[in-house]
């Protein structure tokens, strides 16, 4: 470690670090405080500070009792139980693929990954046109096999699952690079020694390749859960939380809230109840890690 | 057994080039959609390559009253180079600090940076908005610029990076006489090089396609990003496809480029834990 006087040393700790904590107090740690009075409050920015009023944990109540929460939180679930398995699923076998090798692996891999490094406002709208009803190239394939495709985003039932294929579709090549990194840390003496007992392609990847990746996928399954109670670009852009609220998400609504209708405490209390639920959420996901998570000794 | 061994790699090739196909059929729907005519968009049945190809999408979007277009790309640019660079130094000299200098409560500061990684963007969203209002610095790009300069994610691998570096050169240095400022500048950014890039190709990205926090503080139509321009477009010309494709290729097209020249960069970046998605 570096030397030098103390205090040249203490001057110069104080330059290199001051942006960088300077940002951290102002907009990340005095803002936590300031967000938890916010919630407490009734707080119209364009009304100026005399029409501020103190109301309590009354934000709090008005989220139960106007089952904003409670229906939010059902469209994030139902969300997730749609997107989480299917994007697992596509990006395992994408990343099973990448980790063979072949010509023009190189190749493949940029046309794997063009959705990923896409913004999620481009790929939102190309999405909305390919689930056109009449129009959309979706309905247009489904028509050929003799299905009458939904209306999609125009539908109370199947603007959800149009916003998880769309998601899908764009994170699968995120997943798949994570899952073959974990992939490549596999010895490849286990897989010698399984085949030389005879185990078929299968069984090696139930009881060779799975138990090797199941840290991986567990840190996954944590990342699209936290990540799923916020999704947000994909609703503003594609349904705008509708038809008729279909697809109200908790951060699409706390944006309305702060920004649109400028009802800034309830936003923030909306804020920390999704922030507690995430928390909560991760917590007891990692109790539960033990029971099919097996890490190396 | 030869022949076994053929026929499963064409399998294979099969195999992957379905997916690499689901991949691109999107972005294929999108270049087609961006040079029809407006008439030959609601048409069925589909025709992949238009019968009169029509640049009209590609004039139009330079024309519009409402959103400007050209501006918006030029902002983009501007706005994305500086995130990059600017939160870049920050970072490198958090790091540097953390990594190589002594000081009282250390570990607790590092901490307290690794933590801001779990705080909900939600949470932070509402009060920035109210502080940067309060400083009048809405609808400027400084507030896109200021909370970006704490960067945990960067800070921790630079970090973890430059405490790589051996103390035998810095202490070498010091003896030659070169102030720690100097040694920053001359040795220690030199020297991660690599991770720095990553890092500020993983911000470049980043910014370009950031939406959320530039529709929160910027209002003001001639400061707006090309996302912000796009999601707009997506609103007021919902059915003018062949605009939002043509707008939506456009947006992509600097990303790709970067991607292309950086595969490795961009991977590694991503891989080892941008975890934000």
């Amino acid at each position: 470690m570096y030397t030098g006087t103390v205090k040249q040393n203490r001057r110069a700790v104080i330059f290199f670090l001051f942006p960088a904590v300077a940002a951290l107090v102002v907009f990340f740690l005095l803002p936590i405080g300031e967000s938890v009075i916010m919630s407490l409050l009734d707080y119209d920015p364009l009304k100026g500070f005399s029409a501020i009023k103190f109301v309590g944990l009354e934000n709090f109540k008005r989220l139960y009792t106007t089952k904003d929460l409670a229906i939010q939180f059902r469209h994030v679930l139902y969300y997730m139980v749609l997107y989480i398995p299917l994007v697992l699923m596509t990006s395992m076998s994408q990343a099973l693929m990448l980790n063979k090798d072949f010509a023009g692996k190189k190749l493949y891999k940029i046309l794997f990954y063009l959705p990923v490094i896409s913004s999620w406002v481009a790929v939102a709208l190309i999405w909305k046109w390919l689930l056109n009803g009449k129009y959309g190239l979706i309905n247009n394939w489904l028509m050929i096999i003799g299905i009458q495709g939904p209306s999609w985003i125009r539908s109370q039932v199947w603007a959800m699952p149009g916003v998880v294929l769309a998601a899908v579709w764009k994170d699968t090549g995120y997943y798949a690079l994570i899952l073959l990194a974990a992939l490549k840390g596999i010895d490849k003496n286990y897989y010698e020694a399984a085949r030389i007992d005879g185990a078929g392609a299968w069984q090696r990847f139930k009881s060779i390749t799975m138990p090797l990746i199941s840290p991986t996928l567990f840190l996954l399954v944590i990342i699209n859960v936290i990540n799923g109670f916020q999704v947000f670009e994909s609703i503003y852009i594609m349904t705008e939380g509708g038809p008729a609220g279909a697809t109200r998400v908790p951060v699409e609504q706390i944006y309305r809230n702060a920004f649109t209708y400028y009802n800034m405490g309830y936003a923030s209390a909306l804020a920390w109840a999704l922030a507690i639920v995430i928390f909560s959420v991760t917590v007891v996901q990692f109790s539960f890690q033990k029971k099919w998570v097996t890490y190396e000794g | 057994m030869k022949a076994d061994r053929v026929v499963r790699r064409i399998l294979f090739y099969v195999l992957i080039s379905i997916i690499a196909m689901a991949a691109i059929i999107p972005f294929l729907w999108m270049l087609s959609t961006s040079f029809k005519a407006r008439e030959a968009i609601h048409t069925i049945p589909i025709r992949w390559i238009p019968k009169e190809p029509s640049v009209e999408a590609y004039t139009q979007i330079f024309k519009l009253s409402n959103v400007n277009f050209v501006r918006s790309i030029f902002n983009s640019f501007y706005v994305s180079i500086m995130l990059t660079i600017i939160p870049l130094l920050t970072s490198a000299m958090a790091a540097f600090a953390f990594a190589k200098l002594e000081f009282k409560g250390k570990h607790a500061l590092f901490s307290v940076f690794l933590f801001t990684m779990m705080l909900p963007g939600t949470i932070t969203m509402i009060p920035n908005f109210i502080t940067l209002k309060t400083l009048g610095l809405l609808n400027s790009y400084s507030a896109l610029l200021l909370p970006a300069l704490c960067n945990a994610f960067a800070i921790f691998f630079i970090r973890q990076n430059m405490m790589r570096i051996s103390n035998i050169y810095i202490e070498a240095a010091v003896i030659d006489g070169a102030s720690l400022y100097r040694i920053f500048w001359t040795l220690m950014l030199p020297l991660t090089k690599p991770v720095l890039f990553t890092m500020g190709l993983f911000n470049f990205m980043g910014a370009w396609n950031s939406f959320l926090w530039p529709l929160i503080v910027l209002s003001n139509r001639n400061k707006w990003t090309l996302q912000l321009g796009l999601g707009n477009m997506g609103t007021q010309f919902g059915n003018y496809q062949h605009y939002l494709m043509a707008g939506s290729l456009i947006s992509i097209v600097p990303i790709v480029i970067v991607y292309i020249i950086a595969q490795k960069y961009v991977e590694e970046g991503l891989a080892t834990g941008g975890l934000k998605g």
